[in-house]
């Protein structure tokens, strides 16, 4: 088989949750080497934090853990012992990257820090993923996904339709903001390894979460701070209920407003003078929904899905997960695959939302908790059986 | 002219000539132009880029093509080219380029450069390494190749509006950030193409599709559904274990604080804050018990935030270890001096907007910056002809007159 477009790079992975797993699932399921680091006994917290099979607790039974660590080695190991950091330092000065998500001054404090590494290692790249960065006033401050997903502009009065009157803005589901800063880091970090051939040393990337969801909504952050009263979002279209549930359409153009009205079959209110441009389309939004409404109220999502498409106006329905994985589309493209797992069975999961013509996506299961301690550890750093015991023992692996 | 587009970044000497427009594709190539390639836009005035004049949720934005803000933020620091796409002379000045770049990318409908001669297969004929990236609704090949979309339609497909917004409410279609994910994850694509050609010496295509970016983001959620057999539903601000878990009242007009407790060391500091005797009942005393009381939880939470000032909320439950955040709503984002001490914003000058505050780079990377407004259309065509391409000044004036230039 082909070699994936990030084969030969080595990366080690300190990471917990989300982000920094993320960034090293995107590049180990292209091919990179990655070596996953937990804690002795406890693994990634994502391995306890679920969701289970009939919701009980097992660590490689964790659907969030199973997802985000595919094509990974994992091995164990505790960088608070003088053993594990000695371990983590002759790690680290053999790989080309290392992605982290210890809290700022955390790995520096205990030797493992970005200029000690270096020393060690100049061509390393170091991606540090961090809430809010390695400097500032916050550095030091907790944060959930919750908390940032609101606290980086996410929640603009924009969104259309917005929550009821005397709520507040709803997060996304699931960790959207978690997922933007590890998509964000693994930018970063190829990027400075590709930087690295032509300087010949590696560097220190801050990455701050925060940052990485600000620059996600960058245009209406840009509106907001720029012009204190921005025009009130209306949208011709949007979300609107069919006969089985919600879908979208989104007639922005002429061509596509046109569209969908031969698609509703010309009615005789589209012939208003209001309809002809944009401007009043945009000032009889609401009627237009209505009339929309009513339309879609004896068709499915689909029915109105293929209907606008085939007329060349953009509409889409909403789906919920079977939904999307029952889609002929997803299907043809092979978007999901089965990956048997040793202890979580054969699953289905999600591959990458781009094809490669030369290189393949070579997504494979997840590890077991210091699946690969005799590999990594033997094989790479040349300890012995016997010394792996006693690590064991000692709590350093 | 040409040291004022030299750059220090990681991707200095990388060229992309950038076929992109609305906001997904124009994202993609803001990044890869940040970290310091060189992005040449090929742009029409008989097809203008939508974003320099109209938005989705906004409508008009600017009476003519240079005074969109929207645009600008989108294409900070790149060049932009005319051509008229029609005429065989702009697509002959296309290959030209295209000769001479690493990267191509475009998010037309699947098919539409293919027709003009300008498809994946054409133009490796004149750049045999060349990297392509197409990005399109739900991919380039299945039976929907061909159909369109904008963020809202990709989000809505992708299962991620299902998941969001409140339990009896409508779900929420997330917001233009969608289409950002969709073109940040097309930089990341790119990045790695770029990695294997510099191994490999080889270059290729990649098919895109927006839809299949947001199932990504939600992946956990496809897991839940394969292994534990669960089709995942929205729950507002709530989590699936955690509590207290949520957005709360502060004092104020719209002043709303987070605060999420996931540990019990989180719990207790928490506790040494709010100091209600209420959150020393059973009903709290465990993980479970606050998940299952949580409603009661956070009326309690709510009456202390009610009386507070977000950000003093905030910084007293940080200093005990609590994470809590003020909700940005508006404009307050820029005023938080941990993003102004941070530098998250730079200030470009437009010759046409003015001074604009615009969000900057998300990594601290050597060399990585924002140079440059966004050009007025068709700025650098004759730079582009003359410094990149070689043509002379009698060339450019006949191509001009046969109208290629428009």
């Amino acid at each position: 088989m082909t070699a994936g477009a990030l084969s030969g790079l080595s990366v080690l992975e300190l990471g917990s949750m989300v982000a920094a797993p993320y960034c090293a699932k995107l590049l180990a399921d292209l091919g990179a080497e990655v070596v996953k680091l937990e804690a002795p006994g406890m693994g990634d917290p994502a391995r306890r934090r679920g969701p289970f099979p009939d919701d009980v607790p097992h660590l490689e039974r964790s659907a969030l853990f199973l997802y985000l660590n595919t094509s990974k080695c994992g091995v164990t190991l505790d960088p608070g012992t003088e053993t594990g950091r000695r371990i983590f330092r002759d790690l680290a000065s053999d790989v080309d990257v290392l992605i982290e998500d210890r809290a700022p001054g955390e790995l520096e404090r205990i030797g493992l820090g970005y200029s000690r590494l270096s020393e060690l290692n100049p061509r390393l790249v170091v991606a540090s993923i961090t809430p809010f960065g390695q400097t500032g006033p916050y550095r030091d401050y907790q944060s959930h996904h919750l908390n940032l997903y609101h606290g980086s502009g996410h929640s603009s009065p924009f969104h259309i339709p917005g929550p009821a009157e005397g709520r507040p803005p709803p997060k996304a589901g699931g960790y959207l903001g978690d997922y933007d800063a590890g998509l964000t880091a693994a930018i970063g970090t190829i990027a400075a390894v590709i930087g690295r051939a032509a300087s010949g040393r590696g560097q220190h990337v801050d990455l701050s979460k925060q940052e990485a969801m600000m620059c996600m909504e960058r245009v209406d952050i840009g509106r907001l701070t720029n012009d204190p009263n921005p025009q009130p979002r209306r949208m011709v279209g949007g979300l609107t209920r069919a006969k089985d549930g919600y879908f979208m359409v989104t007639p922005l153009e002429k061509h596509q407003w046109e569209a969908l009205i031969h698609a509703m079959g010309e009615p005789e209110w589209s012939k208003a003078d209001w309809c002809k441009d944009e401007r009043g389309r945009l000032e009889h939004a609401a009627e237009a929904k209505e009339h929309i409404e009513r339309w879609a109220a004896n068709l499915t999502r689909d029915e109105i899905y293929h209907l606008c498409q085939a007329e060349g106006t953009p509409a889409g329905p909403v789906r919920n997960v079977a939904e999307v994985r029952a889609w002929e589309q997803a299907k043809a493209r092979g978007f999901f695959v089965e990956i048997e797992h040793r202890e979580a069975g054969t699953q289905v999961y999600p591959t990458a939302p781009y094809r490669f013509s030369k290189t393949p996506w070579a997504g494979s299961p997840a590890p077991l908790l210091g699946e690969h301690n005799e590999e990594v550890y033997c094989g790479r750093l040349g300890y012995s059986r016997e010394d792996l015991a006693r690590l064991a023992a000692a709590g350093v692996i | 002219m040409q040291d004022a587009h030299a750059s220090r970044g990681p991707l200095s000497g990388i060229r992309v000539t950038d076929f992109t427009w609305a906001w997904a594709g124009p994202q993609g190539t803001l990044l890869l132009a940040m970290l310091g390639a060189e992005i040449i836009k090929i742009e029409s005035h008989a097809r203008l880029d939508h974003a320099r004049v109209h938005s989705l949720a906004a409508g008009s934005v600017s009476p003519g093509p240079d005074e969109s803000p929207f645009f600008n933020d989108l294409n900070l620091g790149k060049l932009s080219i005319t051509l008229d796409l029609r005429k065989e002379e702009a697509r002959d000045v296309v290959r030209r380029l295209v000769a001479r770049s690493d990267v191509v990318t475009q998010n037309m409908r699947p098919g539409v450069l293919d027709r003009l001669g300008l498809g994946y297969e054409d133009l490796r004929t004149v750049k045999p390494d060349i990297i392509m990236l197409s990005s399109s609704a739900v991919g380039a090949t299945g039976p929907e190749g061909s159909y369109a979309g904008y963020a809202p339609t990709f989000a809505c497909m992708s299962g991620a509006v299902e998941i969001t917004g409140y339990p009896d409410e409508p779900p929420s279609p997330l917001s233009g950030a969608v289409d950002l994910r969709v073109g940040t994850t097309a930089a990341f694509a790119v990045l790695a193409a770029l990695h294997h050609r510099q191994q490999s010496g080889e270059g290729q295509h990649i098919d895109l599709s927006s839809t299949e970016v947001m199932s990504a983001m939600i992946g956990e959620a496809f897991l839940e559904y394969s292994l534990c057999d669960r089709v995942p539903q929205r729950g507002g601000n709530r989590d699936s274990a955690m509590a207290p878990h949520n957005c709360y009242r502060c004092r104020g007009e719209e002043q709303w604080l987070t605060i999420a407790v996931g540990t019990e060391a989180e719990w207790s500091a928490l506790r040494s804050v709010i100091a209600d005797p209420e959150l020393g009942d059973d009903a709290f005393a465990g993980p479970l018990e606050r998940w299952r009381n949580q409603e009661r939880l956070d009326e309690i939470l709510g009456r202390w935030t009610r009386e507070r000032d977000s950000r003093e909320a905030m910084e007293t439950l940080q200093r005990a270890g609590v994470a809590a955040m003020v909700v940005h709503t508006g404009a307050s984002i820029g005023k938080d001096p941990h993003v102004q001490e941070r530098g998250v914003f730079d200030t470009v000058v437009h010759p046409r907007i003015g001074e604009r505050a615009v969000v900057g780079p998300p990594w601290r990377l050597e060399g990585v910056d924002v140079r440059r407004a966004a050009p007025l259309i068709g700025e650098h065509t004759h730079y582009i002809l003359e410094e990149i391409l070689g043509l002379s000044r009698e060339e450019i004036d006949r191509l001009e007159e046969a109208g290629v230039l428009n």
